[in-house]
């Protein structure tokens, strides 16, 4: 239990060529819009509601940037490991 | 086989504003997703709205899924429909629209308006090309809802994105403030007449309008190709492939005779005999400052002041006043600027008054009587206005003046505002010019009088005309009763020149009458030191001053004088300045 918090947060970067774009948001919205709780992506200081594709859209992510996904409840956690792995794997492009 | 012919058909009306436009109709009343209307939901009923909002957001799901569906092979590694199907229900738009009609207790149209205008101000202000065209996408989507909210059949969007001529019955300041006007290359009303907001807006917009229809919405369609003749207030409809040509013809004429009068409107408008008259501009909007320096004003002789106390459930604070009054004054300096205060009429009733039920507004509480029967409303105007004259040229002008108590009072009102601008120890400029607009008969009986308080008069021919000859304009029964070169009209000009000059005062004119070609002539020769008009009339009234003389101008005024009717008097004008007048008049 004492990692508890710590697995709630995965830190990754964006690797696919046109970054957080309309239809990578979209597949993103789509998996988080299953969540029990909050799930957020947060770049620098600026956080995104996940289950939102405009949201997601006004972070403005390039590739190469750094991004925080975040659930607050760990029930979340597939969702977590989905998100993170589109984000690792490029969103299939 | 061939396909008939459409028909052509010829609709008259009344020339708001001047230009020629050709293109398809887009009619608003019936196919309204343009503008939209705010109205407020009773706290039982939000629930219904709620509900209403979510069948059209499911009803636009629908029919982007009918599309997908449909959709050509090629087409199928797009994602743009994918995306606009999920923005559907997005937080940022669905959510927080069914936010804002529970919070505010406003309609769904109103509330998704909104939300939209937000969302696309948020991407439209990214640094990021890709991002900043989401906007589009939002815009999109919105759209699709708002069509199913409104209950009009889905109707191809790129139509309305083309751009547009734009018909409706009326089109209140609320309807206009609401409409892309980037989409629109010309306005028809069914109502309305010359001075009415749609054809002010129009001029102002620089595109052409006729007004007064009557049945423009009945006989144009949506996509009808139509023709818009602003000069001479005639619409075409479906014109025969000869009348296209004709009026393209025009249509580059007039824009061509436009730029040779506008490249010289920079020049002073000065007569051959080395008089110089001041052209000034009339104004309702900061924005419009642009065209009077475009076209060469020497000021503003009149800045209406009513459009910020419309549409809204209260009533403007002087800071707000204050600032708006102060850019038009700072953006014009050293340059005067008359700023009439508050003159609320029929045309323009305040949301907040709703409690003015008038059997004859025109002869009602309007005007300086209604200011000064609401002191309060006043004094916060007045302080306004003496504020920004601290930044630059300002006069001050009174309307609808009608008896000498009421100039007395309004001058005591605008000493006990400077007063305490004193007292907060706020900058202001008390010694300022002060105006009588003359626009009532009894102004003009009692301009001696009147002239012992004003530094200038102001005649408003618009509403003298419809006062002395009693006559509305708005009635098409006796709309063509309304002759400003009544023999009537020009003693009553006469006599407030007169009394001007034997009282040193300036006098003024800032009604449309200063703006037409013909009349030009004549007000010169009855001595009127400055007129006043739309932006957009400037070039040809200052080309129309270069050409004449003021010794042949007052020989003019003097025989006009003598004629018994307006015909009498059109007559000697067009045998003296014919040339002049159809080369700029009917162009």
């Amino acid at each position: 239990m004492i990692n508890e918090e710590h697995n709630k947060i995965r830190i990754t970067t964006i690797k696919n060529e046109l970054g957080l774009h309309a239809r990578s948001a979209a597949q993103i919205a789509g998996i988080s819009q299953n969540s029990f709780a909050n799930v957020w992506i947060q770049k620098d200081n600026e956080k995104a509601d996940a289950s939102s594709i405009l949201d997601i859209l006004t972070l403005a992510c390039a590739k190469g940037t750094k991004i925080t996904i975040i659930i607050e409840d760990l029930a979340d956690l597939p969702i977590l490991n989905a998100i993170a792995d589109l984000v690792e794997t490029g969103f299939g492009e | 086989m061939s396909e008939p012919v459409a028909q052509e058909k010829i609709l008259k009306g009344i020339n708001a504003s001047p230009g020629i436009c050709i293109g398809k109709a887009y009619l608003v009343d019936k196919e309204g997703v343009d503008v939209v209307e705010k109205y407020f939901i009773n706290a039982k009923q939000l629930q219904g709205e709620v509900k209403r909002f979510k069948a059209a957001v499911k009803k636009a799901g629908d029919e982007f899924q009918t599309v997908l569906k449909n959709r050509p092979e090629e087409l199928q590694r797009d994602y743009i429909l994918e995306t606009h199907i999920a923005l559907l229900e997005d937080k940022m738009l669905y959510g927080r629209t069914v936010e804002t009609i529970q919070a505010e207790g406003v309609n769904a149209e109103w509330a998704l308006k909104k939300i939209v205008s937000d969302l696309k101000a948020t991407f439209e202000k990214m640094g990021d090309a890709y991002l900043k065209e989401r906007a589009a996408d939002v815009v999109h989507v919105s759209d699709a809802i708002m069509r199913n909210l409104v209950g009009i059949a889905s109707k191809n969007i790129a139509a309305i994105d083309k751009r547009v001529i734009l018909v409706a019955n009326d089109l209140s300041p609320a309807d206009t403030s609401q409409i892309n006007l980037e989409r629109i290359m010309g306005f028809i009303t069914n109502r309305g007449g010359k001075a009415s907001h749609t054809g002010i807006m129009a001029q102002a917009l620089e595109i052409p309008a006729v007004v007064g229809l009557e049945t423009a919405t009945i006989a144009i369609k949506s996509d009808d190709l139509i023709i818009v003749d602003g000069n001479t207030g005639t619409v075409i409809i479906d014109p025969y492939e000869q009348t296209l040509f004709e009026y393209e013809e025009r249509k580059v004429g007039y824009e061509d005779y436009r730029a040779v009068i506008t490249r010289e409107s920079h020049l002073r408008a000065e007569t051959t005999d080395g008089t110089q008259l001041e052209v000034m501009a009339n104004i309702e909007f900061p924005e419009e400052i642009v065209s009077v320096k475009n076209y060469g004003g020497d000021g503003i002789g009149l800045y209406r002041t009513e459009f910020l106390y419309m549409n809204r459930p209260d009533f403007p604070e002087e800071e707000e006043l204050f600032g708006k009054y102060r850019e038009v004054v700072e953006l014009m300096d050293p340059k005067p600027v008359t700023i009439r205060t508050l003159d609320i009429n029929g045309d323009k009733a305040i949301a907040s008054q709703s409690g003015l039920d008038e059997a004859n507004p025109a002869l009602g509480l309007r005007a300086i009587r209604y200011c000064l029967r609401k002191p309060d409303i006043f004094r916060t105007q007045l302080r306004a206005i003496l504020r920004a004259a601290a930044f630059g040229n300002v006069r001050i002008l009174f309307p609808m003046i009608t008896v000498y108590f009421e100039i007395c009072e309004a001058i005591k009102a605008l000493d006990a505002a400077a007063e305490s601008l004193e007292k907060d120890g706020l900058p202001y400029k008390r010694e300022i010019d002060i105006g009588i607009m003359i626009e009532v008969p009894s102004a003009v009986i009692l301009a001696d009088l009147l002239a012992e308080k004003a530094d200038f008069f102001s005649i408003g021919t618009n509403d003298l005309i419809q006062y002395a000859l009693a006559i509305d304009r708005g009635n098409r029964n006796v709309a063509h009763l309304y002759q400003p070169l009544d023999p009537a009209v020009l003693r009553l000009i006469q006599r407030v020149a007169e009394v001007s000059r034997e009282k040193g005062i300036e006098v003024y004119m800032c009604g449309e009458m200063a703006a037409t070609a013909h009349h030009i002539p004549l007000l010169l020769g009855l001595g009127i030191d400055e007129l006043s008009m739309n932006p957009q009339s400037m070039p040809r009234a200052k080309r129309v001053i270069r050409s004449l003389s003021v010794s042949d101008a007052r020989s003019l005024a003097r025989e006009a004088l003598k004629k018994k009717t307006a015909r009498g008097v059109f007559k000697i004008i067009q045998s003296a300045y014919g040339d002049i007048i159809s080369e700029l008049e009917y162009h």
